[in-house]
């Protein structure tokens, strides 16, 4: 039994897409989670998704990190549970604290939803350990705000600590310029914590996880966490 | 009945105040006699919006009553907030179009994203989750000054409320023609889905009733909306910048949230959204159709500012609320829902048995009027029209072929505003959110399945206004069957259809000879194709300084694929396969694109539809698509065949090479015309014959036209076009433009 659960905040909407998701990879219910309680029950995965929490108001992502469920989020994170943003997700994260960096407005100005290519950086997380380094994957992206701003240091030490997981890039591999759809700093897409076991990441996988809906490159975000919570019960 | 104006302050009904809000001089004498005293400000107000234009539809409803309504699919008809059709198993699609067009030239970007709100809120509020949204733009010429800055407004205002609620916006289209220059068009298609069981209608049946505010504050935005929605513009038009809402797409998925999760208890009676003319139009036609009196105490009403009158929250249009009628004692369940998603919630007043909507504030009867009179007693007018003059008929050969050849001038036309790619657009726009788009934008018709099904609803918006221009019977015909051809094209078998008819000034007969003449174009083709309407608006006086727009019946078409799997798209997906032309070629050249953009000028009759031939050859390529012959079909459309062609090559990133005419028409005639009813299906060599066969069995005329591969498109003796060539000229329009380069 794999127990997921998905975290929905006022202004969520891909809650139930990533549910849909989970349930279709894993075989397992997830559980949504409302953001006014003040536990998870246990589980082996946190799904933090996209939409617009709190209507973007303040800053993206920045009233949901205080909710009251942030709390547990962040013990059970700290603790060892596996932590997954996708999108505003990703913006939580980082208002969290729990990665580095921000996102900011996309230098076109303009919300950008496409599909993206994304190159896989390092298969030592819990969530690409099923990917091999330097393959092309295909994901949509849809945001305003996907932007990713650190400093050099800070930039530095996330390439040196393998933590930099997805730049965008052409279908060919090559991170360029043009590939790059929001602005990021070096074509950054997705990164990670130190444990490799919080990913934060712009694209949205569960948008690609079946043939019907164009592509199936997601759904191995999410079997590779399943192999990883599989094999820490094994091992 | 005294009170009202006794209680109100003293003042005079003078003819500036009829007039500023809207009322002709017959008209507030009709009022007088209903009323049979002088009314108050706020009656005076309620009056004007129900009598408006907007809501009261009083020049098109004579001719709206003579369209089809009904069929075997249809669960409601116009009349409620939305139609709604069966799908099967249980499931129902509940959809609508409706304009913001004069909110939008004022105040693009809160203009678009209001219209997104309001006809997501006609969806929800009948039971249905919004699952795909879609929209039909109009813009003025590239070259206006106001142009650029109205496409980024709009666009940026359509997005911004969509995405943030999370309802993907999967479809439309994008003209751009000079006679929109002073008045734009944005009308918003919502398709919702829905239990059949579990449909939610307005009417406020039993008195004593519960009357329940939910939603966002009342504030004095959007006061006399729908009268300034009934007006023509001038020079001035700017300076009712203060009537545009302003909406809050936080809220609206709030609510949608709340309203959906509140019914799935019983404790709704009736709801309705408060959209055109706020609480005024509600509560009227809640009570109306309940066949009750209702009573409103307006201290009740969660006000945003301090010091508002009667007559300011009567005529608000703040987004985002919703009205209900609740069964007794269900008050405290349904507030809590509403708490939890940290809405208002408000018990405003009571139904009633007296049959009058009574309205107090701070103790003072401000408005008390016979509900049914309200709700029934507008105008209605027949008003004089002249038949359009009828255009002639522009022979093939009349039309002279490209200078340059057929491929550079099929690029030219492929990079013209007419004609080029409007990704930039639906790049803007989440179109995959819910994960259940299985058709993006870009092709004949968007697909969203049923949600946790294979069932597919597929959506598409459509008008030609150069051809309603030409001829407003034909052209109001061939808006319907273009609709119905593009959900063809994609399999699915056509339903029902909401119309927007975007007109000017009805007061000009020949403006009203052009509504005349579409509403029969459309019930014709309706009727013939099983193909009923069941919602829609009309958006006239879009006029400025007396010059109207060009006729625009705008029509939202729905359909059903029983099973996604069984689908088809316009991308070339392999190749060698041949390109087989389905329906009759005239070569047919009178209001074409290439006539336009090639010849210089635009004239003549448009394509003739033919019903008859449109309903054989839609059941070939369903028949085609179900069967699995083919995946691939592309309608044709603006442009015609060549242009079919090559957006099928664009899309698929894979070539063609076009077998040479043979026959007796005008070879720029054959590739360009733009005769109707007609598909090009992309077919296995071995399918080929037997596709001709059935055509033939059904006397369509179908010819092979080319073969599929390499990456260009070729024509005999011509140079080839590589599609990196094509590629280039169609998707750099738009961008460039919109950069100013």
């Amino acid at each position: 039994m794999i127990r997921s659960a998905v975290i929905v905040f006022p202004g969520s909407n891909c809650d139930r897409d990533v549910k849909v998701a989970l349930e279709a990879i894993t075989g397992f219910p997830a559980r949504m989670v409302w953001h006014g309680e003040s536990e998870i029950p246990a589980c082996d995965l946190i799904v933090l998704p996209g939409g617009f929490s709190y209507g973007d108001y303040l800053r993206c992502g920045a009233m949901a990190a205080h909710s009251p469920i942030m709390r547990d989020v962040v013990a059970k994170a700290k603790a060892g549970t596996p932590l997954l943003g996708i999108c505003n997700g990703f913006q939580i994260l980082l208002e969290t604290g729990l990665l580095p960096g921000a996102l900011m407005r996309n230098a076109s100005l303009r919300f950008i939803c496409r599909d993206a290519f994304l190159r896989c950086e390092t298969k030592d997380t819990f969530f690409t350990r099923c990917n091999r380094v330097g393959e092309v994957l295909r994901m949509p992206v849809a945001h305003h705000d996907g932007n990713y701003f650190a400093d050099e240091d800070t930039l530095d030490r996330l390439e040196e600590d393998g933590r930099v997981v997805f730049r965008y890039c052409d279908a060919d591999g090559a991170v360029t310029e043009a590939a790059n759809p929001n602005g990021s700093q070096r074509n950054i897409a997705g990164i990670t914590d130190s444990t490799g076991r919080i990913l934060g990441l712009m694209p949205h996988p569960e948008r690609l996880f079946e043939p019907q809906l164009g592509g199936t490159d997601g759904r191995r975000i999410f079997e590779s966490a399943v192999v990883s919570i599989a094999e820490a019960m094994v091992g | 009945m005294n009170d009202a104006t006794e209680s109100t302050v003293p003042f005079e009904v003078t003819d500036e105040l009829i007039a500023e809000h809207g009322l002709k001089p017959d008209e507030y004498t009709r009022l007088l006699e209903i009323m049979g005293r002088q009314p108050s400000l706020t009656e005076l107000g309620i009056f004007s919006v129900m009598w408006s234009e907007h809501c009261s539809y009083k020049s098109s409803r004579f001719w709206l009553k003579t369209l089809p309504t009904s069929g075997a699919c249809v669960i409601q008809g116009p009349g409620e907030n939305a139609g709604i059709v069966d799908l099967g198993e249980g499931w129902a699609a509940v959809f609508k179009m409706e304009s913001h067009n004069h909110p939008s030239y004022i105040e693009p970007y809160q203009g678009a994203a209001t219209g997104v709100g309001g006809i997501m809120r006609d969806v929800f509020t009948m039971g249905a989750r919004p699952v795909a949204n879609l929209n039909a733009l109009r813009f003025g010429d590239p070259s206006h000054p106001k142009t650029r800055h109205l496409v980024s407004g709009v666009v940026s205002g359509i997005g911004g409320y969509g995405n943030c609620v999370g309802v993907p916006t999967v479809g439309g289209e994008v003209n751009f023609d000079a006679g929109y220059n002073n008045n734009i068009l944005v009308n918003a298609m919502c398709v919702g889905l829905a239990r059949t069981d579990k449909i939610f209608y307005s009417a406020a049946k039993g008195v004593g009733l519960p009357v329940v505010y939910v939603g966002s504050k009342t504030g004095r935005d959007g006061i006399h909306g729908a009268t300034m929605a009934s007006a023509e513009f001038d020079d001035k038009s700017d300076e009712k910048r203060p009537t545009v809402q302003v909406g809050d797409p936080f809220t609206e998925k709030l609510l949608i949230e709340a309203c959906l999760e509140l019914m799935a208890s019983d404790a709704i009676i009736a709801i309705q959204d408060m959209g055109a003319a706020g609480l005024t139009s509600s509560t009227a036609e809640m009570a109306d159709k309940g066949g009750v009196g209702i009573e409103l105490n307006l201290d009740q009403v969660p006000q945003r500012e301090t010091g508002m009158t009667a007559y300011e929250m009567m005529l608000s249009e703040s987004q985002e609320r919703m009205l209900m009628i609740l069964r007794p004692g269900s008050e405290a369940a349904a507030e809590a829902v509403f708490r939890k998603w940290d809405l208002d919630f408000a018990v405003i007043g009571r139904t009633t048995d007296t049959g009058r909507m009574i309205v107090t504030h701070k103790g003072k009867v401000e408005a008390d009027i016979p509900v049914a009179t309200l709700a029934n007693s507008a105008p209605l007018y027949e008003r004089p029209w002249v038949p359009h003059e009828p255009a002639k008929v522009i022979l093939p050969q009349w039309v002279p072929p490209p200078d340059a050849g057929i491929l550079p001038c099929l690029k030219t036309l492929m990079g013209t505003p007419a004609l080029a790619s409007r990704r930039w657009v639906w790049e803007q726009y989440d179109h995959m959110v819910m994960g259940d788009t299985v058709q993006r934008p870009g092709g004949d018709a968007a697909v969203v399945r049923v949600h946790g099904t294979q069932k597919g609803i597929a959506a598409c918006c459509d008008v030609t206004p150069r051809y309603v221009a030409a001829d407003p019977e034909m052209g109001g015909k061939q808006a319907v069957v273009e609709t119905w051809r593009n959900l063809t094209a994609v399999g699915a078998d056509p339903l029902a259809v909401t119309d927007n008819l975007n007109f000017g000034n009805p007061e000009r007969p020949e403006i009203m000879g052009q509504i005349v003449g579409a509403i029969k174009g459309i019930g014709e083709a309706c009727r013939t194709l099983d193909y009923p309407v069941v919602s829609g608006n009309v958006s006239l006086y879009n006029e400025t300084n007396g010059v109207g727009i060009p006729p625009t019946p705008a029509i939202g078409g729905v359909g059903l694929i029983p099973d996604v799997q069984k689908m088809a798209s316009v991308d070339l997906k392999r190749e060698g396969e041949l390109l087989v032309l389905i329906g009759e070629e005239k070569g047919w050249l009178g209001q074409s694109l290439y006539q336009q953009h090639a010849a210089g000028k635009l004239e003549g009759a448009p394509p003739p539809v033919d019903l008859a031939a449109e309903l054989k050859a839609g059941r070939l390529v369903r028949a085609l698509i179900r069967e699995r012959v083919c995946d691939t079909v592309h309608d044709c459309s603006d442009g015609g065949l060549l242009v079919a062609v090559a957006e099928m090559a664009l899309a698929g990133d894979m070539g063609a090479e076009l077998f040479v005419y043979e026959g007796k028409l005008p070879g720029h005639s054959v590739w360009f015309g733009e005769d109707q009813g007609r598909y090009v299906v992309s077919v296995a060599p071995a399918a080929a014959e037997e596709v001709l066969g059935r055509a033939r069995l059904l006397e369509l005329p179908a010819r092979i036209v080319g073969r599929t591969g390499g990456a260009s498109l070729t024509l005999a003796v011509e140079a080839s076009l590589p599609l990196s060539e094509l590629r280039m000229a169609h998707d750099s329009w738009l961008p460039n433009y919109m950069a100013g380069v």
